[in-house]
């Protein structure tokens, strides 16, 4: 298609109170629980997920099951609201596998469409945060390009199979119950703990999204879905995460703009703030336009998973190839106009300068959702 | 009187219509008939084109007005009176002021400009050095004003002239409403970097300006001038933007209908634009349903910053893409277009023209530094010009 149609609907851009009070919860939560020392302090202990912060977040406030219906057990609201949850999250670097979990699998279970059976247990227990599942692809899959026959099934059976593959690096996988593994045969959920799956914890760059790789060696699970139904939905699943990932790529950006503004109004040298010099000022007033302009985008594409838009991919393809480089700027900007104590262990600044540039390979990096841009809008490469 | 609800402007608006067919009707005098029905800008105080009634409503009337086919005042060529010097002869200005300006501004019967900006003053606003020195009941002015819009075809300017060199510089400043066809004022073309002539210098040499046509307090003007340049940055948020709806469209257009010219380097930095000019479109959108919703956040003055680099990227791009093309230009003759035509001619011109977007309207440094210390609260730069007499300011 060619210069494609304006959706008919205009998409909404704002946040509803709702969404405003869902945020203030969720603030407030993560200002109790996860603050930059106790995110620190979590990352250097053999648990990297706080199992308190995660109950009080998915359960107590509801927000894991945002996307889920009521009738399986879920709020039924939808991608604007986890959009705010996660805005959230990424303000804080939180360790919790929200994205994973609440958006990634249980959008890729949402699309398998099953009213009953394991697809739908499985969903109602995502949905209230007792369980925790993660997608079994490697987090830099970008939409479009998840290879659904990574893993080989041995023994391809209707309801069972075993499964042997080596996997990852699979984000959250270490916080994960169930592991939903796409096959040539179709979507299976192994149990984290069966027998034959072996997790590995890997040394991320980033510290507040732990990675693992995973081994599957006679592995049994449960097969949700067959492989054309596998394929869209694990295809859907990696579209809200794309999309979403906008949402925390939004909220770590403010983050470093507050934190360098705070730091830059209060560090004196020569005699004056250096917040007052004008190459300075004028870097974090770029920053600032960056991130009014990645709110529109990340609102855009939120809405439009929300409302099942057809303009769906392109809104999350502009999102991913706009808001990875604002979170890395804004990232790199806070680290240098910190000075040296940006440098440090101690300052949060590194954390969230991590999480940028992982955050920037996730889903598929900004090139690679150029590229979907280019096709969608007929601008073909030479 | 109270004002009219929108039920109220529509019955107005279809009696203007029933008294003053526009199929048959002059087309001043059915400016003039709306202005005197209080429909021209309904917001504005009853007897001065409006009937106090809330803006908003304003579009209740538009519409029924260009279902009729009933002719327009041309928003753009009168841009200058209707949007800088109506609202501030309406905030400002006497009663008798008010009665004999805003009407002919509106209808279009004559046209505005603003002699603000100088040589020595640009940014600076507040430097600006042309004299107004009191001569019994008027004003002499001598000075020189530049990029003057319309001052071509101008009868009126707003004028901001210096009364009092001996007072720090904010403070000795006068606001005025100088008559173009004043013998003292000489306007000559000043031809730009795209080689036409769409503003003007203006020289203003012993000019006598009543002291009935100032606007303020004499040594107040810097803020009436305030209300003027508030208004200069109200202009967006009002229409939504298609996709491709600015100066990537264009560049496309070209890159899908012209195969040949496509390299990598191009589509890499095409591709990042569209990009970029989508992302500022979402932008434009969410602004303005902030200010729909009655929620207007400081976004707007980041906007012209984004457009302004947008267009200057893009257009770079599409000298480059047009290859052969692009090494020539449509034409240099000097000439003195009524309108800046920003997504016409070519490619050339479109790059030409928009080095220009970052620097009027407030030039990219002073606009980030407006973000930085309003919307971000960081400190201001010292400053050693606040308590100096202008007259003692290095010049």
């Amino acid at each position: 298609m060619t210069a494609q149609p304006e959706a008919s609907q205009a998409p909404d851009l704002l946040y509803s109170e709702a969404e405003e009070d869902l945020r203030a919860a969720v603030r407030s939560l993560l200002a109790d629980r996860a603050d930059a020392p106790a995110v620190i302090a979590r990352t250097e202990s053999d648990t990297p997920y706080d199992p308190q912060l995660w109950k009080a977040l998915a359960t107590d406030i509801g927000a894991a099951g945002l996307l889920v219906p009521e009738k399986l057990g879920g709020q039924g609201a939808s991608h604007r609201e986890a959009a705010v949850v996660i805005e959230e999250l990424g303000r804080s670097v939180a360790a919790a596998p929200y994205l994973t979990s609440s958006v990634v699998a249980t959008e890729t279970l949402l699309a398998l469409g099953a009213q009953d059976g394991p697809a739908a247990e499985l969903l109602t227990e995502l949905a209230t945060g007792r369980r925790v599942a993660v997608l079994a692809v490697p987090f830099a899959a970008a939409p479009g390009s998840a290879a659904p026959g990574s893993v080989a099934a041995a023994e391809a059976a209707a309801v069972s199979g075993s499964l042997e593959g080596a996997l990852g690096p699979i984000a959250d996988a270490a916080a994960a119950d169930v592991l939903l593994v796409p096959t040539a045969d179709g979507l299976y959920a192994v149990a984290a703990d069966a027998a034959g799956v072996t997790l590995e914890p890997l040394v991320a760059l980033d510290l507040t999204r732990p990675l693992a790789a995973v081994t599957l060696a006679g592995a049994t699970g449960t097969l949700l879905a067959d492989a054309g139904t596998a394929r869209a939905a694990v295809e859907r699943g990696l579209l809200a995460g794309a999309g979403l990932l906008a949402s925390e790529q939004l909220g770590l950006a403010e983050w470093c703009l507050t934190e360098t503004v705070r730091h830059t109004r209060e560090r004196h040298q020569f005699n004056r703030p250096i917040g007052s010099f004008q190459s300075l000022k004028h870097r974090m007033a770029q920053l600032w336009l960056e991130i009014v302009s990645a709110r529109a985008a990340a609102r855009n594409a939120a809405d439009a998973l929300a409302t099942g838009s057809p303009d769906t991919p392109l809104a999350v393809a502009v999102a991913q190839a706009y808001c990875s480089k604002v979170a890395v700027h804004a990232a790199e900007e806070c680290v240098q106009l910190h000075g040296g104590i940006g440098m440090t262990w101690e300052h949060p600044a590194h954390l969230y300068l991590k999480r940028a540039k992982a955050d920037a390979t996730a889903y598929g990096t900004a090139g690679r959702h150029r590229e979907t841009v280019a096709a969608l809008m007929e601008l073909p490469a030479p | 009187m109270t004002a009219p609800d929108a039920a109220g402007l529509r019955r107005r608006t279809r009696d203007l219509l029933a008294a003053h067919p526009p199929a048959t009707t002059d087309r001043t005098d059915f400016l003039r008939a709306r202005f005197d029905a209080g429909l021209a800008w309904v917001h504005y105080p009853a007897g001065l084109g409006g009937l106090d009634a809330p803006r908003s409503l304003q579009t209740v009337v538009d519409a029924e007005l260009a279902a009729a086919g009933a002719p327009d005042n041309d928003p753009r060529r009168i841009g200058i009176g209707l949007g800088m010097a109506a609202p501030t002869v309406l905030g400002f200005g006497t009663d008798e002021q008010k009665q004999r300006f805003l009407r002919p501004l509106w209808v279009g019967e004559e046209v505005w400009c603003q002699l603000f900006s100088e040589p020595g003053a640009g940014s600076d606003l507040a430097a600006l050095g042309t004299r107004a020195v009191r001569d019994g009941e008027d004003w002499v002015v001598d000075g020189q004003k530049v990029w003057t819009s319309s001052a071509h075809v101008a009868r009126w300017a707003i004028l901001i002239a210096r009364t009092d060199p001996d007072v720090p510089k904010h403070r000795g400043i006068s606001y005025f409403i100088c008559d173009m066809t004043d013998p003292g004022v000489e306007v000559r073309p000043l031809r730009q970097i795209t080689g036409e002539a769409e503003f003007n210098e203006v020289f203003l040499t012993g000019v006598r300006i009543p002291d009935s046509r100032r606007l303020g307090p004499v040594g107040e003007g810097w803020k009436v001038a305030q209300t003027t340049l508030m208004n200069e940055r109200v202009s967006i948020g009002g229409s939504r933007i298609p996709r491709e709806g600015g100066m990537i469209g264009p560049v496309s257009r070209t890159w899908r209908e012209r195969p040949g010219l496509r390299t990598h380097d191009l589509h890499q930095r095409l591709l990042t634009l569209w990009v970029e000019a989508e992302v500022a479109r979402l932008a434009g959108e969410r602004l303005r349903q902030q200010l729909v919703a009655g929620q207007p956040g400081p976004e707007g003055s980041g906007m012209k910053l984004a457009f302004a680099r947008l267009n200057q990227e893009i257009s770079g791009l599409e000298v480059e893409l047009l290859g052969d093309e692009g090494l020539l230009y449509s034409d240099w003759t000097m000439r003195r277009p009524d309108l800046v035509d920003f997504t016409g001619r070519d490619a050339g011109y479109r790059y030409l023209r928009s080095k220009g977007n970052s620097i009027e309207g407030g030039t990219s440094e002073v606009l980030l530094n407006i973000v930085a210390e309003r919307v971000l609260g960081l400190p201001a730069e010292p400053r050693n010009d606040k308590d100096v007499a202008w007259k003692d300011l290095s010049r």
